[in-house]
């Protein structure tokens, strides 16, 4: 395959940035997108150029790293697939693909493709975890949990945190991702106590980050590669009413 | 924005009944016109019923808008750069256009209220007879108003489409099941009050109501 690529260049996150083309040759239609970007990539360095920077680590679509905008899809065209995960044959011979970064000012662009997603660290570091000391995973059936309950908490726990969701929405929320983590506690039974000190905590932290607010538009799940259904944000907003109406404050000890 | 765009969609199905008795005939709807004004008497003295509603509705207006123009400005300053390629929509198109649609819609409130209220832009424009303003407003010679108001009732359509789904979402409607009957629940209820509005002017358009 012989494709033109036309990548988002920056130097570093002063630099204004620009979209520069590629014409890459000889592309297997077998290759993942990130093994295309690397052919690219040694292409660029033998011609003594500065190869393109971008995200990845596990390349098995569980680890959330990845992350580029193609054809402005988040993660390209195959739905519930990381970019890692995509392979070069969802693409025609001879197409143009335009590759960006995460677009969010909660997202700094750190070079080319990369964006620096520590804003996602703070709304977990503002709730999303248990106190509680609770030692190594206990006996399965110790804690009873319903089945519907369990299977929504870890349909919510699939989430990679990669960031797709603030990549698609055009409010550039992060509501499905700070609606996961939410969820994934407030549905069983360890999650409980703190369940609206949590909520309260993420949401805050989620505003202050930058992220725009959700107005339920619904591009983020379809952009989600764990397909993290957007009735989730309904949860967070329920818990959310429930915290703020009732002063609710059920940390213990404070 | 739940609540207020709430409030206003309870009016807009008020609103949609009132209009319908058009086809109840001159007198009845005359009749009904002039009865707005006086509900509430002889509790409240004059229209203060009418002016107690009036002000209900600017607050939920003016609420909405503010509340809309937050999340607005939120959103611009969450993408300060913007994709050089980007995709339509992944998610409804309601739910893409509700703030140009908001724009639309407001729009046209305020020469609806110039027309039907005050009567400025209207050709009869006589307050005392509602009916005569409503037939002359939607003369076949003057096509390009009902053009205008279909347009504009088609706006609102679509805007209670994500509206109404959306005010349940963020009311804390969470479950699959019931998401699928909020997004129904919301598209009957536009289209059926999209069809409560047009059905006025297409028929005095047609000759059905003179």
């Amino acid at each position: 395959m012989n494709l033109t690529l036309r990548i988002w260049r920056q130097k570093g996150p002063e630099d204004k940035g620009r979209m520069v083309t590629y014409p890459v040759d000889d592309v297997s239609p077998d290759m993942s997108f990130l093994e295309m970007l690397d052919v690219l990539n040694e292409r660029l360095i033998l011609a003594g150029e500065d190869p393109v920077a971008f995200d990845h680590d596990c390349r098995e679509g569980i680890c959330g790293m990845c992350g580029l905008m193609i054809n402005g899809d988040a993660h390209g065209p195959q739905r519930g697939t990381t970019a890692c995960q995509l392979h070069m044959r969802q693409f025609k011979d001879g197409e143009t693909i335009d590759i960006e970064p995460w677009r969010a000012s909660a997202f700094p662009v750190v070079k080319d493709l990369v964006v620096n997603r520590s804003a996602f660290d703070k709304i977990i570091a503002a709730g999303g975890y248990v106190t509680a000391p609770t030692g190594s995973a206990p006996e399965a059936h110790s804690t009873p949990v319903a089945k519907a309950n369990a299977d929504a908490a870890f349909e919510s726990a699939a989430c990679i945190g990669c960031g797709a969701c603030v990549a698609a929405c055009p409010n550039g929320s992060g509501m499905l991702f700070t609606a996961a983590k939410l969820t994934q506690l407030s549905l069983l039974p360890q999650g409980q106590p703190e369940r609206y000190t949590r909520v309260i905590g993420m949401v805050d932290a989620h505003d202050e980050a930058g992220f725009g607010g959700c107005t339920n538009a619904g591009e983020c799940t379809p952009a989600c590669p764990k397909g993290i259904p957007l009735n989730t944000i309904g949860r967070l907003n329920r818990d959310y009413l429930a915290a703020t109406a009732k002063g609710a404050n059920n940390t213990p000890g404070s | 924005m739940a609540v207020t765009g709430i409030l206003l969609a309870l009016f807009l199905i008020a609103h949609m009944l009132g209009n319908l008795k058009v086809f109840t005939g001159e007198t009845s709807f005359d009749h009904y016109a002039h009865w707005l004004r006086d509900i509430g008497k002889p509790l409240l003295p004059g229209v203060w019923f009418l002016w107690i509603l009036r002000t209900v509705l600017v607050v939920a207006v003016v609420a909405h808008i503010v509340a809309a123009t937050v999340l607005a400005r939120r959103a611009r300053a969450a993408r300060p750069v913007k994709y050089a390629h980007r995709k339509k929509v992944n998610g409804s198109y309601a739910a893409r256009t509700m703030r140009w649609g908001g724009v639309i819609i407001l729009l046209f409130v305020i020469y609806h209220l110039l027309d039907l209220t005050t009567g400025t832009l209207n050709p009869v424009g006589d307050a005392s007879k509602p009916y005569g303003n409503v037939v002359a407003d939607f003369a076949p010679e003057r096509w390009y108003v009902t053009l205008f108001y279909t347009l504009a009732i088609l706006a609102v359509g679509f805007h209670l489409r994500h509206g109404a789904f959306s005010a349940f979402r963020s009311l804390g409607q969470q479950t699959p099941r019931g998401e699928r009957r909020a997004r129904t629940a919301a598209l009957i209820f536009a289209v059926l009050l999209c069809a409560g509005y047009l059905v006025v002017p297409f028929a005095v358009l047609t000759g059905l109501v003179s």
